[in-house]
């Protein structure tokens, strides 16, 4: 029984390999599933006031494409670079890994670049937290985003130094693959963002 | 289970999901930009379009049914968007009322 149970932990992805792992991936999963109705509160808030913009400028006076999609393309890159960092641990290359992941904090600091430009140009015209309840929702939808983006950035420099430091091991193997399962699921919130959030801004 | 067994060298599922992702996203700006459709069906095609990028996100990149707890971890998400779509499409509909 005992040997069945090792083979079949041989098997596994690095991640998966100790019944601790296992349960700390699944419960990154549940906790992304109450992230979803985090986002989902600031989306109806957003979605609701969108077209109350009081003496403030409007989603569509607002929203510029061209910045929109230099955003959207750099988070979408770095979901895929990070997706690339997990194939290269599963073939147990350390340094394809690395710099996979460093690929992908480089493009999460350029999004977060573009987007403290962002809303510094809205400020500059006129268009604050404090103008409308368009601009209330907007900047807490956008921003809660981006700081966790911010966050994820961090927490990605930290997983960095421990595989510096100790490499290869089912528990720094486990702390990459969470932390990937965080990145694209920036990715999925910001498709909804630039959704419903700039493109739907765009038409109505 | 996915294992480390079949040593693909090639990450296949990564790229196309990324090319689709692409292709998507220039998708939904072009119906936006030049499509010239009604509104209300402009908005509807984006949405549909945001659905089908969001699922290769879990199934291509985020391995989402993999290991002993994929279907555990799958109902979790499914149920996760069921919660999401109440709370957006109830607050914009209860919200209709107040004019």
């Amino acid at each position: 029984m005992a040997e069945v149970a090792h083979h079949y932990d041989e098997k596994m992805p690095l991640e998966y390999r100790t019944e601790e792992s296992r349960l700390n991936i699944l419960g990154f999963w549940i906790f992304l599933g109450a992230e979803v109705a985090l986002f989902a509160t600031l989306f109806a808030t957003y979605l609701v006031l969108f077209q109350r913009t009081g003496h403030g400028p409007t989603a569509m006076e607002l929203f510029k494409v061209k910045e929109v999609m230099i955003e959207t393309l750099l988070l979408l890159t770095s979901s895929f670079t990070c997706g690339l960092a997990i194939h290269e641990m599963r073939r147990n290359r350390l340094k394809g890994l690395l710099t996979w992941l460093i690929i992908t904090l480089l493009l999460g600091a350029g999004f977060i670049t573009f987007e403290i430009r962002e809303f510094i140009d809205y400020v500059h015209e006129g268009a604050t937290i404090q103008t409308s309840a368009f601009l209330s929702s907007f900047f807490v939808l956008v921003g809660t985003h981006g700081a966790h983006v911010s966050l994820g950035i961090g927490w990605m420099i930290l997983i960095i130094i421990q595989l510096l430091q100790r490499g290869f091991t089912p528990r720094t193997a486990r702390k990459v693959f969470i932390v990937s399962l965080y990145w694209h699921f920036l990715d999925v919130v910001w498709i909804f963002i630039f959704t419903l959030v700039y493109l739907t801004g765009m038409v109505i | 289970m996915a294992t480390n067994d079949h040593h693909e060298t090639f990450p296949w599922k990564h790229v196309i999901g990324f090319v689709l992702s692409l292709v998507l996203t220039f998708a939904a700006l072009w119906v936006v930009l030049s499509s010239g459709l009604a509104t209300k069906l402009i908005i509807g095609i984006i949405v549909i379009l945001a659905m089908l990028q969001a699922s290769l996100q879990l199934f291509m990149f985020m391995h989402m049914t993999e290991s002993d707890s994929g279907k555990i971890q799958t109902i979790n998400m499914a149920y996760a968007f069921f919660i999401a779509i109440v709370i957006v499409i109830g607050s914009i509909w209860v919200m209709w009322f107040v004019v």
